[in-house]
């Protein structure tokens, strides 16, 4: 594609290492993501996906490397700012604010980070996004009434609120059934043809043949490959990191 | 909305105008209540600030409203009262800064245990500097206030803490306090400084704690460390704050009031275990009130208004 040479790079990770003691978790990490790009993070467990992630936004610093969000280097930036300068997430774990209603979950998102409301700008634009995801007429209700789906949901659009530049989707999909596993990949995809720039880490194989643009394969905390679904799902190093070989 | 709000600052000046009316009741016994309840009110109130959304529960009052105390007994001979109550309010701003700071990284029973331990360090400071400067163990602060004026001063700094209150609630300070109090790891990827967040409001509070020594030093009149930064303040401080219930504004008011007359009912009956009842109660209010009187009210609420949710 001669269009690739024109794209945005939206999110550059070079070189980026990371040791929990004596396990190195991430290994000379290196990719870019191009703007309006989804971009599949995979591999076996244990392979180094999350931690990626946590370095990517903020709750881990790298030993080593370099990560820059378009012309910012955010390598050693606290969380928080790096939010503020655009980078979303939802959470491996479902993470929701208890005793806040589901508005104001939401809410939550959009007074801090990326782009910034407050009073009835923020409470309209809340509603818009609760809309977006699916959960209109439920703003007043306490989350605990909310399935798990529509935790997700609403985990999302807490990220949404604020217009990232950069969302990280970290196994958004996990625990899904396949009913709600339909929804998910619709909204997804909504997304994507809104032309937001995503990075979804995901074990769900179907979602990543069918909402991603190109992958990155990570096993031992290093890529191992990289490419559009397809290939890298049927590269040979690919297939054993997942199932092991004979003389493994 | 705006009505509802309206109307509770109408109950609320009414309230306030109401209690100071109290010196023209009573001039005795009940005026000296009525300075502790205004006292304990500023106290609890601003503690519930900072602790009630963050659930961090601080030891620390005690250390802040001696502060405060020896601010104004330290400088009585050398500078106008006003001035000094502004200094006390400083101090504490300064301390609570330095604390906050400190204690940025420490959550749960480790800040309890650092609040209590700073109080404690405090105290030994100032009996140091004492020592150190050769003068007695005390200081004496020597006024023409009356109890009246003093229970006028608390009270309207009462009304102060209510109004900060207030406006913190409904503010992005708030809200990101009450972000961090559910989850902090939301909080710091939703763009909240949470740092900065928690040393503001701890900042607030213990200015308000320090104030509050600094009116009551001339009623008091002889001021020394062990009465100052009794631990014992901190104490009931967080009591009176649980038993009212910290999730609301006036909270911690409503735990006040029966507190500070149960006290004075075992302190005139039972001198000499003072302890033992206060920690007794302690026991009984978390066990059978976890969430103060404040939750039992909206429980009862909720139960007679069926079919929600």
């Amino acid at each position: 594609m001669d269009s690739v040479s024109r794209t945005v790079t939206a999110l550059s990770v070079s070189n980026v290492t990371r040791n929990f003691g004596g396990l190195v978790a991430v290994d000379a990490m290196s990719f870019d993501l191009a703007e309006n790009e989804v971009l599949g993070l995979i591999g076996p467990n244990g392979s180094g996906k999350t931690t990626m992630m946590n370095l990517i936004s903020g709750a881990l610093k790298p030993n080593a490397g370099e990560i820059r969000l378009y012309r910012d280097d955010i390598t050693a930036a606290p969380a928080n700012a790096i939010a503020r300068l655009g980078i979303a997430r939802t959470f491996q774990i479902v993470r929701m604010l208890p005793s806040l209603s589901v508005l104001e979950n939401v809410a939550a998102g959009g007074v801090f980070g990326h782009d910034r409301r407050w009073g009835p700008a923020l409470t309209n634009r809340a509603m818009d996004v609760l809309h977006q995801v699916g959960l209109d007429g439920s703003e007043n209700n306490p989350v605990s009434t909310l399935t798990y789906i529509d935790q997700k949901r609403l985990e999302l659009a807490r990220a949404l609120i604020s217009d990232p530049r950069v969302l990280l989707l970290d196994e958004w999909l996990a625990g899904l059934n396949p009913t709600e596993l339909q929804t998910g990949f619709a909204l997804i995809n909504e997304l994507r043809a809104e032309g937001r720039t995503i990075i979804i880490v995901e074990h769900v194989m179907d979602a990543i043949r069918s909402l991603c643009d190109r992958c990155v394969v990570m096993n031992s905390g290093a890529k191992i490959a990289e490419g559009t679904p397809a290939e890298v799902l049927a590269d040979a190093g690919v297939i054993t990191a997942y199932l092991g070989d004979d003389d493994a | 909305m705006s009505e509802k709000e309206k109307r509770t600052l109408g109950i609320a000046c009414v309230l306030i105008v109401l209690a100071a009316l109290l010196p023209i009741v009573d001039q005795g016994y009940w005026l000296s209540i009525g300075v502790s309840i205004a006292m304990y009110t500023v106290l609890a109130t601003s503690w519930a600030l900072f602790s009630g959304p963050t659930n961090l529960i601080s030891l620390a009052s005690a250390a802040f409203f001696g502060v405060g105390m020896y601010v104004v007994a330290g400088g009585i001979d050398l500078m106008p009262y006003w001035i000094l109550v502004l200094l006390a309010g400083l101090a504490g701003a300064i301390l609570a800064a330095l604390v906050g700071i400190a204690t940025l990284r420490i959550a749960g029973v480790y800040f309890v245990i650092f609040t209590l331990g700073m109080a404690e360090l405090v105290r030994q400071i100032v009996v140091w500097g004492q020592a150190t400067l050769g003068t007695q163990a005390g200081l004496y602060v020597l006024t023409d206030f009356t109890e009246e004026l003093i229970f006028w001063l608390l009270l309207g700094l009462a009304a102060i803490v209510f109004f900060i209150g207030w406006w913190v609630g409904r503010s992005r300070l708030g809200f990101a306090l009450r972000i961090i109090g559910n989850d902090e790891m939301v909080a710091i990827h939703s763009g909240i400084n949470t740092a900065r967040a928690k040393v503001m409001l701890f900042v607030i509070s213990s200015t308000f704690a320090a104030i509050t020594g600094a009116l009551v030093a001339p009623r008091w009149s002889y001021v020394e460390p062990t009465i100052a930064f009794s631990p014992f303040i901190s104490f009931q401080v967080v009591i009176m704050a649980l038993l009212g219930g910290v999730h609301r504004l006036w909270g911690p008011l409503v735990g006040v009031i029966p507190f500070t007359l149960l006290w004075e009912v075992i302190n005139s009956n039972f001198p000499t275990q003072t302890t033992l009842l206060l920690g007794i109660s302690f026991l009984l209010i978390v066990y059978f009130i976890p969430h103060g009187f404040v939750g039992l009210i909206e429980d009862m609420a909720a139960r007679r208004k069926p079919g929600h949710g």
